[in-house]
């Protein structure tokens, strides 16, 4: 640095003479300013009063909901099946553990801010206190505690609603094969050689094996009443294993952006009585709507609000040349080995 | 000649039209402004090209207020469209395919202009005060991050009046993301205004990394750092370790864009899945990239308004460092829905919960920070009891989604929406007001006014309860996100409009803001403000307001933690002497400025296809850093003399 050794000492000198300054000025303001304290008003807000609006605000808030929802389907609060009822109470068991931690802070925040406020020179002070190690132990402890509890539950609860795992009953499962298109869902089922569009029929009580993929960007598959919504991916099958409890009609959706559509593709699943799920089976399998290859790729060109479609199977390996059209050899050889490594695991 | 560019690629659609001219106007209208005042020069010399860290801040919360605007403008269109037309035939002013640009652009700018743009701010002008420093480690590195991310906006709001958006979300999955599917412009320019924004931010966080390591005042160990610059450790290593993920995954799908390769597509060995693995790499550290920086604002404002010191220092320092590392180890609860087993699944979900024990304790701290002190209600403070408020019921949510099982139910649905829009508005957003409302006098030397920010504040609140609680039960309705229409049938649509009366109250809170700003310019004289006028804890406060070039005069030794708390009170506290020396500081220099200008014009190249043009400015580009690097004279030194009568003059002392 270019300092002469001449200017030195004068700036030693007003070095002093300058941090000595500030920190007078700053004694100074301090001063300044416990004087202005002595002269503060009392709080508008009185404890009573913040209680009493937030009270209101509460009982308005639930009164206008209740009339906006009144008669609404809530779907996730409104499980018809046995995977959405099992996540539900997850839900609420888990809210209720929140709440542990949620509710003495609330409490501590506003009494806190309320007892400690500016005003308030009878409150104890301890402008010096910054640690208390028994309480910092406590709150690494109490959210220790509560998350090692959330963890068990989380674990147990991940095995048990694995959308891999096949749900188990007396009744033979049924399997259905979903297709995601731009922008509605194809809906092939193997077993009785008929296929649908943007309506998925089976009968209640039984356990319903859903092999789902796409022919279209990702896309998602919820039906919200009945639980756990699963990826569509082109060349790959996700698996979902729902039932339904009661006969009844519920809607799904796509959960996942697919392109300009993707807001209007909705599905109907609508769960019947098996004598009515046969019955069904039977008139489609005598209609005269073919689907193979030529009209599969005639009904995969992108449209929007593309009406029910009931369909005759004709093409066996529809869903699995679907599939393919994504794959090469070697991709398909890991896909098979995959979902064996995977079935394993379960 | 012009690739992909023609007429045609000039919007048709009266909204957009009308947002061009708007921003159009808005524009000339400040140029003519500017010329007619003759500023030209006094803002190429004092603002455009200089290296001081707290001009660059003021530029960057410049560009982050405009684009708060934009970002909030797409918010408003979003709840209008689905509070009024979306339940109709669709034939309301926002068509499907303007409705998902609307929502990709919300996102994009909200998080890359919008909050990164406050935090760089924020740290431009608070982290080297904070540190005792006088400048950031690299001032004009600092200055070429900053042009990157005004480049990188620029492109973004030219894709309005030049294309189109991309309408993939703002996150752009492939196979949608990919050519198959995309084929326009729209996500060639989202790639390319985050690519170069991105590499903005990297060498940013390099940069404040490098500040708080080597630039600390003689004195100040880490563990006597305010714990500001500790969360600011945290998010900085953050950046310097997650935004190279970015950079790489947005280069690959850009070469399947334009070269035609495969690694994300569905066909021929692509992986999507990867991306998605690689984007959320990235973008969950980046939540706690911009949220951790908030909880050291509100680390420094409790103790200040409760007058006490900060509970916990320590177990601060390691909540911060431990959610740092924790936030790397979570990605994958943004798809639980993908279909990995149950082991990878339930293993994930719990590390995401164990966040929330650490993130738990920091709010414990501030609650016994408040404990036995002397709290005083101004702005700052009420941001922070939103925040307390507003984010632990995200928080909550968030544990709630943290369970692969109960996430099966709600993701990717209003409920996930109003989540995260829980933890971003009311940690980040909030840490910033209160940050804003905090440091405001120490930059201009006057208050903002304190009603209209407390009418800003409640309006901000209530708006943000009203607009967002009504989302969590749309999710358990079955309402899924993006939605530009649903069936009237469903029942939707009041709860919608609840929403929509939220967001207006929020547009309030932010005019009452923007009232604010302005209305306390023009009485600055009546809230004029010391230089310390909360009677603050940290070195910025020490300084003189305005602050000088080189923001300290002398380099005293620091002592304690809370070093000019210390000076102030504590009777027995012998100052320290510090000497005063000539100073170097950074010259100003236009490179910054030229390296933002050609990168824009190389990402526009790239999005239209305009190869000669994009290699023009890439040969101007290397042309412009090694002329960079021939530069001797860099540096201007200020003398003796002038730092004492400097100071005189500051300080107001004979």
């Amino acid at each position: 640095m270019l300092i002469q050794p001449s200017v030195k000492s004068q700036v030693l000198y007003s070095t002093f003479a300058v941090t000595s300054d500030i920190v007078d000025l700053q004694r100074d303001l301090y001063d300044k300013r416990k004087g202005n304290m002595k002269k503060s008003v009392k709080p508008f807000f009185s404890p009573w009063r913040i209680i009493f609006l937030v009270v209101s605000i509460i009982v308005i808030a639930c009164l206008g909901t209740f009339l906006l929802l009144d008669g609404k389907n809530i779907a996730v609060l409104n499980p018809q099946g046995i995977i959405a009822s099992k996540e539900k109470d997850l839900m609420i068991f888990t809210l209720m553990l929140g709440m542990i931690v949620i509710i003495p802070v609330f409490i501590m925040l506003f009494a806190f801010a309320w007892k400690y406020r500016e005003g308030n020179t009878k409150a104890k002070y301890t402008p010096e206190a910054d640690g208390n190690r028994l309480i910092e132990i406590t709150w690494w402890a109490i959210p220790l505690i509560i998350i090692g509890i959330l963890s068990v539950v989380t674990w147990v609860s991940t095995h048990d609603l694995d959308p891999y795992k096949k749900l188990t009953s007396d009744t033979k499962a049924l399997t259905i094969r979903v297709v995601a298109l731009q922008w509605k869902w194809l809906f092939i089922y193997p077993d009785q050689g008929i296929a649908t569009v943007n309506e998925v029929r089976f009968p209640e009580d039984t356990p319903v094996n859903f092999e789902i993929t796409a022919d279209a960007p990702m896309s998602a598959f919820w039906i919200p009443n009945l639980g756990t919504q699963t990826y569509a991916m082109n060349g790959m099958t996700s698996k979902l294993s729902l039932e339904a409890d009661n006969v009844g009609e519920y809607r799904g959706s796509n959960t996942n952006i697919s392109g300009e559509g993707y807001a209007e593709m909705d599905l109907k699943a609508i769960a019947t009585t098996r004598h009515d799920f046969d019955l069904w089976v039977k008139n489609i399998a005598g209609s005269s709507s073919h689907l193979d290859w030529a009209a599969y790729e005639e009904l995969a060109q992108p449209n929007k609000k593309q009406p029910v479609v009931y369909y005759m199977l004709h093409e066996p390996d529809l869903y699995a040349m679907i599939q393919h059209k994504y794959m090469d050899d070697q991709t398909m050889n890991t896909q098979n080995s995959d979902t064996m490594n995977h079935e394993g695991m379960n | 000649m012009w690739g992909r560019l023609s007429l045609d690629a000039l919007p048709h659609d009266m909204i957009t039209i009308g947002g061009v001219v708007g921003g159009g106007l808005a524009l000339l209208a400040g140029i003519a402004a500017i010329t007619y005042f003759k500023k030209w020069r006094w803002l190429w010399t004092n603002w455009l090209t200089s290296l001081d860290p707290k001009k660059i801040g003021v530029m960057y919360l410049v560009v982050a207020t405009a684009m708060l605007l934009r970002g909030l403008a797409d918010a408003a269109m979003m709840r209008a469209q689905q509070a009024v037309f979306a339940t109709g035939d669709g034939s309301g002013p926002i068509s499907a395919d303007m409705f998902q640009q609307v929502f990709s652009a919300h996102g994009t700018i909200m998080i890359f202009f919008v909050a990164m743009g406050a935090i760089f701010g924020i740290l431009n002008l608070i982290l080297p005060l904070q540190l005792g420093a006088r400048d950031v480690a690299f001032p004009l590195l600092n200055s070429i991050s900053f042009w990157l991310l005004v480049a990188g906006m620029v492109l973004m709001n030219v894709s309005l009046a030049v294309g189109e958006f991309s309408t993939a979300g703002w996150l752009a999955y492939p196979p949608l993301s990919e050519l198959q599917y995309s084929p326009g412009t729209g996500v060639d320019y989202w790639i390319w205004s985050l690519q170069i924004a991105g590499i903005g931010s990297l060498l940013s966080g390099i940069n404040f990394l490098a500040t708080i390591f080597t630039m600390r005042r003689a004195g100040m160990t880490l563990m006597k750092m305010p714990v500001f610059a500790w969360s600011v450790v945290g998010s900085m290593l953050l950046v310097a370790f997650a935004f190279p993920i970015l950079t790489a995954t947005l280069s690959m799908l850009s070469l399947d864009r334009t070269i035609g390769t495969h690694f994300f597509t569905s066909d021929m060995g692509g992986n999507p899945m990867m991306y998605v693995n690689l984007i959320w790499a990235w973008g969950h550290p980046e939540v706690y990239i911009l949220v951790l920086p908030a909880f050291g604002i509100f680390s420094e404002i409790v103790p200040v308004f409760s007058k006490k010191r900060l509970f916990g220092y320590t177990s601060m320092v390691w909540a911060l460092m431990a959610i740092t590392v924790l936030s790397f180890t979570v990605w994958l609860h943004h798809f639980f829905t993908m279909g990995s087993g149950a082991n990878v699944n339930a293993f994930f979900g719990i590390m995401t919960m164990v966040i929330a024990i650490p993130t738990g304790v920091k709010i414990f701290n501030w609650l016994f920070t408040m404990y036995r002190g002397r709290v005083k209600l101004a702005t700052p403070m009420l941001w922070f009891m939103g925040f307390v408020v507003t984010f632990t019921i995200g928080g909550l949510t968030g544990v709630l989604m943290a369970v692969p099982g109960i996430d099966y139910q709600v993701h990717n649905s209003l409920f996930l929406v109003a989540h995260f829009h829980n933890v971003i508005i009311g940690g980040v957003v909030f840490g910033f007001f209160a940050g804003l409302a905090y440091w405001w006098p120490k930059f201009t030397g006057f208050y903002l006014h304190e009603g209209l920010g407390k009418a800003a504040f409640w309006c901000w609140l209530i708006g943000f309860l009203v607009a967002f609680l009504p989302l969590y039960v749309l999710g358990f309705m079955g309402a899924v996100r993006r939605l530009d229409s649903y069936d009237a049938s469903l029942g939707w649509q009041g709860l919608f409009i609840v929403a929509a009366v939220g967001m207006m109250i929020i547009l309030l809170g932010v005019l009452f803001q923007i009232t604010q700003v302005g209305y306390s310019i023009w009485k600055r004289k009546e809230l004029r403000a010391s230089s310390d006028p909360w009677d603050g804890r940290t070195f910025e406060w020490s300084t003189s307001t305005p602050i000088a070039e080189y923001n300290f005069a002398s380099l005293a030794p620091v002592m304690y933690r809370d070093d000019f708390w210390e000076q102030k009170h504590r009777s027995r506290y012998t100052k320290p002497v510090g000497l005063i020396e000539p100073i170097r500081v950074p010259k100003n220099t236009g490179i910054g400025v030229g390296i933002g200008l050609i990168s824009a014009v190389v990402g526009f190249a790239i999005i239209w296809h305009i190869w000669w043009l994009a290699l023009a400015a890439v040969i101007g580009g290397i042309v412009l850093v090694i002329t960079a690097t021939l530069r001797e004279d860099t540096e201007r030194i200020i003398g003796v003399d002038e730092i004492v009568a400097t100071e005189k003059r500051l300080r107001g002392t004979k």
